[in-house]
Order: C-alpha cells, then sequence, then structure tokens
C-alpha cells in the first residue's frame, strides 16, 4: 500500500485527478510563498525601531489594486481549463445504452454488492478485472453514504432515491482500499471495503466460485451450525444461497469463508475472528445492526464451522 | 474613574452608578449586552474546546475505545454546532454590539431592548441545545445533520430536536441583532460619518447585517421543515416515503456558505481595525477593502452547491457552481494584498492583538487557498469528507476567525474594562496558540490526503495514520494549554493591570475619544468628523486626512 494514495493513482480517472492535484498544489504552494515572504518582509523592514520617523500615510494606488485583482482572474480561468479538462478524464460521459457492470447499494454499515450480468453477489469486496474500465451504479438502501477508493476514482455519494454513476477501473493487479466518506451513522468509520483486481482468467475464476451454490455440510458441527444458522434468527436478514435464507438487510454469507475482512473491516475474517464476532458484536463493532445472540461456546463454534465452510 | 484607578480592585466593566446582578439582567446598555455575549461566548468556546479534545483523544491511536461511537458522535456534532453557533457568531456580534454604536459617536444601539432580546433568545438557545444532554442524548447527526440520518428512522432520540430547536432560537436572536445593527449603522452615525467615512470593522459589520438577514431565514426554514418531518411524519426530506433527501442540502448550505462569511466579515473587520493602528498607517486602499466585502457576500448566496459536488450533480452545475467558487478568491485575496501592503513603511509594534493580526494573515491565507482547491471541483471528488476537508476549514475559522478575534479581544479590552491585558502573558498565549493550532491541523491535510475520512471515530492502522493522528492530538492539547494562559490573562489583567487611560494605543477611531470603559451614554462630547480618522485629525490638525487624501 501506498502511503499517500491520492498521489499513487492506479487508474486513468484517478491519475487525471492526481495531475490536477499536483498542479494546483504547485500553483497554491507558490502563491502562500508570496504572501508569506511578503507578510515577513514587512514585519522584519518595517517594525518599529526606537528613534524611527513617523511613517509616511499611505493611502493606496489604484493601479497596484487593478493588478492584484485581475492576476487571480488569469490564475483561475487557466485553472477553469485544468478543472474542465479533469471533470471530463475523471467523470466520462456514459454512452448510450452502456449497462452498468456493477450495482453497489450503501447501508448502515456495509456495500452490497451486485454483479447484473453473471449475477454474483457480494459484500465490502468487490473483485474487479483489471484494465477494463468499470461503471458501477450506486445506490442507498438508507442514509447518505459515500462510496470512495481513492487510487481508483472519484468520491460519489450514494444518495437514497437519486442512483449515482461513477467509473472505476485498475491498471495493475491489486487491492485498493476504500471506505464510506459520508458520515451515516454510529459505525460510519467501520463502513470500509476493498477493491480487488485480478487478471481476467482470476476474475472469471472468482466468478465461476462465488456462483457455486454450497451444498449441506457433512462434519457434524458445521452441520448444526447451518441448523443453527436456520433454527436462530439469523435468516431474517442474511441470505446463503440454496437455503431458505434470502434476505439483504445484512451481507450475503454465501461465500463468506472468501472474505478477508469481516464487519466493514472491523476485524480480519479467521474463525477466531469470525468467533468473537458471533460471541459479542459490540466488542468488534459497537451499536451495529449485528445482534448479540448470547450464543454458548458450543453454538458459537459450530456457527464458525458452518460459516468458515462457506468458501 | 476613580474607583478604577486604585490599583488591586477589579474594575467594573460598566461605569454605571447601580451594581448586582440585576443591572446585567436587565441591561438594555449595549455595552453590558456585548459583555454578556462576550462572557457567554467564552464559557461555550471552553465546553467546545473540552469537546474537541475529547474527540481527539480518541484519536489518539488507533482502535481506541475511550468513548463510545455514541458519544463520539455527539462529541463532533456539539463541538461543531457550539463553536459556530455559540461561540464565534456570538463573540463577534458581542464585539459589535459593544463597539459598533462607539465607533459611530452613537449613544446606544438603534433598538436596545430588542438588543438585549437578541442576547438572551440566543443564550436561551445555547441552553436548549445543551439541556439535551440531561433529556436523553445530545444531538448527533453532525453540525448539518443531513437528512435522512437526522430524520426519526435513523435518528429516533430527542437530541436532533433539542438540535432544531436550539438553532432556531438562535437563528431568531442573531437575525434580530443583524436588523439591529443595519439600523444603527445607517440610522445613527453622528454627523460628518458618512458611509465612506466609516471604520472598515462597522462596514463589515454592515455587510454582514445583510448576510445574516439573507442567509438566517433560509436556515429556520429547513429547520421547521426538518421539524415538521420529526413530529409530523411529512416525509419532506425522506427519500423512502417519496420525499428528497437532497432538499434539505440545498437549504442547509444556501444558509451555510454564507454563514462562512458571517463568521469571517467581522473578523475582516477586526483585521482591518488592528493593522493599521499598529502600524501607524491608514488602511492601504480602503475602498477596495470596503468593495470586496460586498463582492464577497454577493458571491456567497451563488456559490451554496459547492458543499455538494460529491452528491452527483450535472456537469453544467458543478462547472458553474465551481467557477463562482473561485471568484471568491479574487475579493479575498485584494484583502489579503491590502492588510499587507498597509504595513509597508509602517512602523509596526508588536503588540498582541498585532501578533495575532499578523498571523491570521499567514494561516487564513493557507485556509484561503486551500479553500480554492475545493473549488476545483474534480479535486473536491477527492479532498472532500476527508481531514483535508477538516484542515481547511480549521484554517479558515480558528486560523481566521478566531485569530482575528483574539486580535480583537486585546485591542478592545482596554476600552472593555479599562486595563491593559499583559502582554507577558498575551505572548506566551500567542506562541502556545500560534504553535498549537499549526500543529494540530497543518499534519491533517496529509492525513486526509492519505484517505482518512472525518467523523470517524477510530481508523484502522494504515502507514502514517497513527503518527499523524498523534502529532494533531499532542497540537490540540499545547492549544488547549494556551486557551488557559488566555483566560488566567483576562482575570490578571482585570485584577492587576495597568490603568488603560481613554486611548493607549494611540488609536483613530471614536471609541477611543471617551473614557475606558465608556460612561452609560458613551460620550461627552463626540469629536468632530471630517474623514476616516477623527482622532488623528484631531492630533494634526495641519495634515488632516481630508486635506492629504481628500476623504
Amino acid at each position: 500500500m501506498a502511503p499517500i494514495p491520492t498521489f499513487a493513482p492506479a487508474s486513468p480517472e484517478a491519475h487525471a485527478l492526481t495531475a490536477l492535484l499536483i498542479g494546483v498544489m504547485i500553483v497554491l504552494g507558490a502563491i502562500f510563498l508570496l504572501v508569506t515572504g511578503l507578510v515577513i518582509f514587512m514585519i522584519v523592514r518595517f517594525r518599529d525601531r526606537p528613534g524611527a520617523p513617523e511613517a509616511r500615510q499611505i493611502f493606496g494606488w489604484t493601479a497596484l489594486e487593478i493588478a492584484w485583482t485581475l492576476i487571480p482572474f488569469g490564475i483561475l480561468a487557466v485553472f477553469s481549463v485544468f478543472m474542465m479538462y479533469a471533470d471530463h478524464a475523471a467523470d466520462p460521459a456514459i454512452p448510450d445504452g452502456r449497462k452498468p457492470d456493477l450495482q453497489v447499494v450503501g447501508h448502515q454499515w456495509w456495500w452490497e454488492i451486485n454483479y447484473p450480468a453473471s449475477g454474483v453477489v457480494a459484500a465490502n469486496e468487490i473483485h474487479i478485472p483489471v484494465g477494463k474500465p468499470i461503471l458501477i451504479e450506486l445506490q442507498s438502501a438508507d442514509v447518505i453514504h459515500d462510496f470512495w477508493a481513492p487510487q481508483l476514482g472519484r468520491k460519489i455519494d450514494a444518495v437514497p432515491g437519486h442512483p449515482n454513476t461513477l467509473w472505476i477501473e485498475a491498471d495493475a493487479p491489486g487491492t485498493y482500499l476504500g471506505t464510506c466518506a459520508e458520515f451515516c451513522g454510529v459505525e460510519h468509520a467501520w463502513m470500509r471495503f476493498r477493491i480487488i483486481a485480478q487478471s481476467e482468467q482470476d476474475f472469471d475464476a472468482w466468478q465461476r466460485a462465488q456462483l457455486v451454490v454450497p451444498s449441506m455440510p457433512s462434519a457434524p458441527d458445521a452441520l448444526a451450525g447451518a441448523h443453527l444458522f436456520t433454527g436462530k434468527t439469523c435468516v431474517n436478514c442474511h441470505a446463503v444461497a440454496g437455503t431458505a435464507a434470502n434476505q439483504s438487510v445484512g451481507p450475503d454469507l454465501t461465500h463468506l469463508a472468501s472474505r478477508e475482512m469481516l464487519a466493514g473491516e472491523a476485524t480480519r475474517n479467521t474463525p477466531d475472528d469470525l468467533y468473537r464476532w458471533l460471541k459479542d458484536p459490540n466488542a468488534i463493532k459497537p451499536d451495529s445492526h449485528m445482534p448479540d445472540f448470547k450464543l454458548s461456546d458450543d453454538e458459537a463454534h459450530q456457527l464458525v464451522a458452518y460459516l468458515e465452510g462457506l468458501k | 474613574m476613580s474607583q478604577i484607578v486604585e490599583a488591586g480592585v477589579a474594575p467594573n466593566l460598566v461605569a454605571s452608578e447601580r451594581e448586582g446582578l440585576l443591572t446585567w439582567v436587565a441591561s438594555v446598555d449595549h455595552k453590558q449586552i456585548g459583555i454578556l455575549y462576550m462572557i457567554s461566548s467564552m464559557f461555550f468556546f471552553l465546553v467546545g474546546g473540552i469537546e474537541a479534545l475529547v474527540i481527539r483523544l480518541q484519536l489518539l491511536a488507533p482502535g481506541l475505545h475511550l468513548i463510545s461511537p455514541e458519544t463520539f458522535d455527539q462529541m463532533f456534532t456539539m463541538h461543531g454546532t457550539t463553536m459556530i453557533f455559540l461561540f464565534v457568531m456570538p463573540m463577534l456580534t458581542g464585539f459589535s454590539t459593544y463597539v459598533i454604536p462607539l465607533m459611530i459617536g452613537a449613544r446606544d444601539m438603534a433598538f436596545p431592548r430588542l438588543n438585549a432580546v437578541s442576547f438572551w433568545i440566543q443564550l436561551f438557545g445555547g441552553v436548549i441545545l445543551y439541556f439535551s444532554f440531561i433529556a436523553g442524548g445530545a444531538p448527533n447527526a453532525g453540525w448539518f445533520s443531513y437528512t435522512p440520518l437526522s430524520e426519526k428512522a435513523y435518528s429516533s432520540l430527542a437530541g436532533v430536536d433539542y438540535w432544531v430547536v436550539g438553532l432556531a432560537c438562535i437563528g431568531i436572536g442573531t437575525l434580530a441583532a443583524a436588523i439591529n445593527f443595519a439600523v444603527t449603522i445607517i440610522c445613527l452615525r453622528v454627523p460628518g460619518l458618512t458611509i465612506r467615512r466609516l471604520p472598515l470593522f462597522v462596514w463589515m459589520t454592515l455587510v454582514n447585517s445583510f448576510l445574516m438577514i439573507g442567509a438566517l431565514p433560509l436556515l429556520n426554514a429547513a429547520l421547521a421543515i426538518l421539524l415538521i418531518d420529526r413530529f409530523f411524519n411529512a416525509h419532506v426530506l425522506d427519500p423512502a416515503w417519496g420525499g428528497s433527501a437532497l432538499l434539505w442540502q440545498h437549504y442547509f448550505w444556501s444558509f451555510g456558505h454564507p454563514e462562512v462569511y458571517i463568521m469571517i466579515l467581522p473578523a475582516f473587520g477586526i483585521i482591518s481595525e488592528v493593522i493599521p493602528v499598529f502600524s501607524r498607517k491608514p488602511i492601504y486602499g480602503y475602498e477596495f477593502v470596503a468593495a470586496s466585502s460586498v463582492a464577497i457576500a454577493f458571491l456567497s448566496f451563488t456559490v451554496w452547491a459547492h458543499h455538494m459536488f460529491a452528491v452527483g450533480m450535472s456537469h453544467i452545475a458543478n462547472l458553474a457552481f465551481g467557477f463562482a467558487s473561485m471568484l471568491i478568491a479574487v475579493p479575498t485575496g485584494v484583502k489579503i494584498f491590502n492588510w499587507t501592503a498597509t504595513m509597508y513603511g509602517g512602523r509596526i509594534r508588536f503588540t498582541t492583538a498585532m501578533m495575532f493580526a499578523v498571523a491570521f494573515l499567514v494561516t487564513f491565507t493557507i485556509g484561503g487557498l486551500s479553500g480554492v482547491s475545493f473549488a476545483v471541483f474534480p479535486l473536491d471528488w477527492q479532498l472532500t469528507d476527508t481531514y483535508y476537508l477538516v484542515a481547511h476549514f480549521h484554517y479558515v475559522l480558528f486560523g481566521g476567525s478566531v485569530f482575528a478575534i483574539f486580535a480583537g479581544f486585546y485591542y478592545w479590552f482596554p476600552k472593555f474594562s479599562g486595563r491593559m491585558m499583559s502582554e507577558r502573558l498575551g505572548v506566551w498565549h500567542f506562541w502556545l496558540t500560534f504553535v498549537g493550532f499549526n500543529m494540530t491541523f497543518l499534519i491533517q491535510h496529509i492525513l486526509g490526503l492519505a484517505g482518512m475520512p472525518r467523523r470517524v471515530f477510530t481508523y484502522p492502522d494504515l502507514p502514517g495514520w497513527a503518527v499523524m493522528n498523534l502529532i494533531s492530538s499532542v497540537g490540540a492539547f499545547l492549544l488547549g494549554i494556551s486557551v488557559l494562559v488566555f483566560i488566567w490573562n483576562i482575570f490578571e489583567s482585570l485584577a492587576n493591570g495597568d490603568v488603560a487611560g481613554d486611548n493607549p494605543w494611540d488609536a483613530w477611531t471614536l471609541e477611543w475619544a471617551t473614557t475606558s470603559p465608556p460612561p452609560p451614554e458613551n460620550f461627552n462630547r463626540v469629536p468632530p468628523v471630517r474623514g476616516r480618522r477623527p482622532l488623528w485629525d484631531l492630533a494634526h490638525p495641519e495634515r488632516a486626512d481630508e486635506k492629504v487624501a481628500g476623504t
């Protein structure tokens, strides 16, 4: 991971934004140095010294006023040209009839990811093929969220009742971090996501794996976990393909074990972390919508065995 | 004056016959009301500062659990609301309430009773806002309470209701104060004090009054809609029932952007008084400083949607608001250049007031320039809602407004109290503030560029984030110490400060032509006004401004 993602663009859109950022920063930095230099000159040169004569009373000079009004206009005109160029490059027009590659829905406090063409449903971890512009349609299920993966493209709000679109693209395979950037309630901090850019073959393989409907586990504790999953109220919020669970209040768990992180990246996705999460969600993500079911140690272990089998 | 001269005795802040609490509560005297504004603002400054320190403590290191996320949200909501509505605005209103009638040679405000009502209503708003803490939870939807998060479905507790009602009271009080300032300045000027001779602080307050009259009703209208939604399920702002999630943002920012200038124009006025007096020169380009304020006021109503570049507006709307927002940089730049040029050829006296004013030039410039990087809207798509934004508006509001408030406080304190503030403590206060402020906020620009969003109660341990947050938090506590030095200086100076006399700075505007503090109706005799600097003209009749510059 590059330390400063806004200076480490990995897509044509983000490259345009970084170039604009650097250009504008250089000009603004120069203006800052000019003003600071002038201020320092004044306070050093014209500080009161004993015995100095009374200051000459100067009221102004119109020519100078006009100069320092017009020159900033010129600078802003240049900025405007670059602004229009970057607008075009970072937010290109959508060709007529172009369908979105991805539908992303912001929920308090996780991201639902749908691939309309293949039917894959995921959460919080977005797999994309490298080198292809990906059109995302962004929605919200509740309040306003904001989708921001700084290395891959612009930031844009997920506004309920107001679908937005954005382009992202990855030049090279890798993991690119993203986050919700609009305050959306108590767990706004843990509404992070990641974009995993893969070669075309790897991406296709991932999609195929995601479409597999998991079979009922055979190991006794995992099977007990599967029964717990349907017996407890897990199914009221979550979905697992091939079972009666088909809700989208919480993330789709069909391939939970294939994800790196849990709970909007509040913790890693290891069996131990999942166990802690199921036992006491409030310890990991306080006030999230995941209820504390007061599971016994055995129940929690059985659920972990089931869920971590959902590769 | 006699009781003031005695050393070791706290001076009366008003030269009034009567004493006691009732004279303050029942007062319609603009000087007493101005001081009440300042006292209540200082109190809320401390409260808002403590909230900020709680925030910075929780963010000291990644993954801390010192306070719950719920409490954290209450802290940043109350910090923002308090600093804006209960500190910066009423503090500047307090300065204006005290100083404006004196500067224009009037006996009081045009509507003294309305003046008292303004103060007490806005204080009542503050009390309602803070009552929420014991009434089931402080507001926690952020200082701009975006819908639908602030709707009942997502904020079911009463905090947002207290926020709405508290702000509505503050809005009404401030609106009344604005009308009072406008009428006072237009109608009560002493003969000779034409509009082209007004001190620039009066100019800025006048322009600001019209800004407030234009902007605050928009806030109160929006608050009314939100309240109706929350209590009567009107669903105007609730997309789940066919309302609009974005309507609130349009309303709020069409108030909220002028609001930014409401908080900075009087600060510009203070700087325009302090820099000339301590440079021993008239303001450079008076007409341009005044006119650029009018330009800023008009433009400020045309740029609200630059707070909304990320909501998904059309390209045309983005371009239009981008251009308009960039334009504001021009009149703002004109001011910075004129203040800097005022020092040229001067004999600069580095009082604490002047040090804050000079520091303002640098820190406010940083805030202004980083503002341009948001107007170039594709950059806003990267920078908005990150710590870069937090850094930006603190450079504007702390590096701008608050530095100017400190400058104004040191400048006018002798007039308010009859005592000089300690310059020794003032120097400590200044340097602790300057270092603490920049340590807290400069690094936050980089933190934002590194991807840290604002309003998160904790954050993952990504490269550099921990150390940058640590630096910022240490800076915040330094800033906290600096405020303690300031408070100490106030009490120490009230008790033991040197006696000020009428005009300790050898300044030129009318408030310095009367005693410190002024008598109940301000002046025994107002000197003749034939220019912008009546007291200069009085001291140098042969070189009066009217003879030299024709003003």
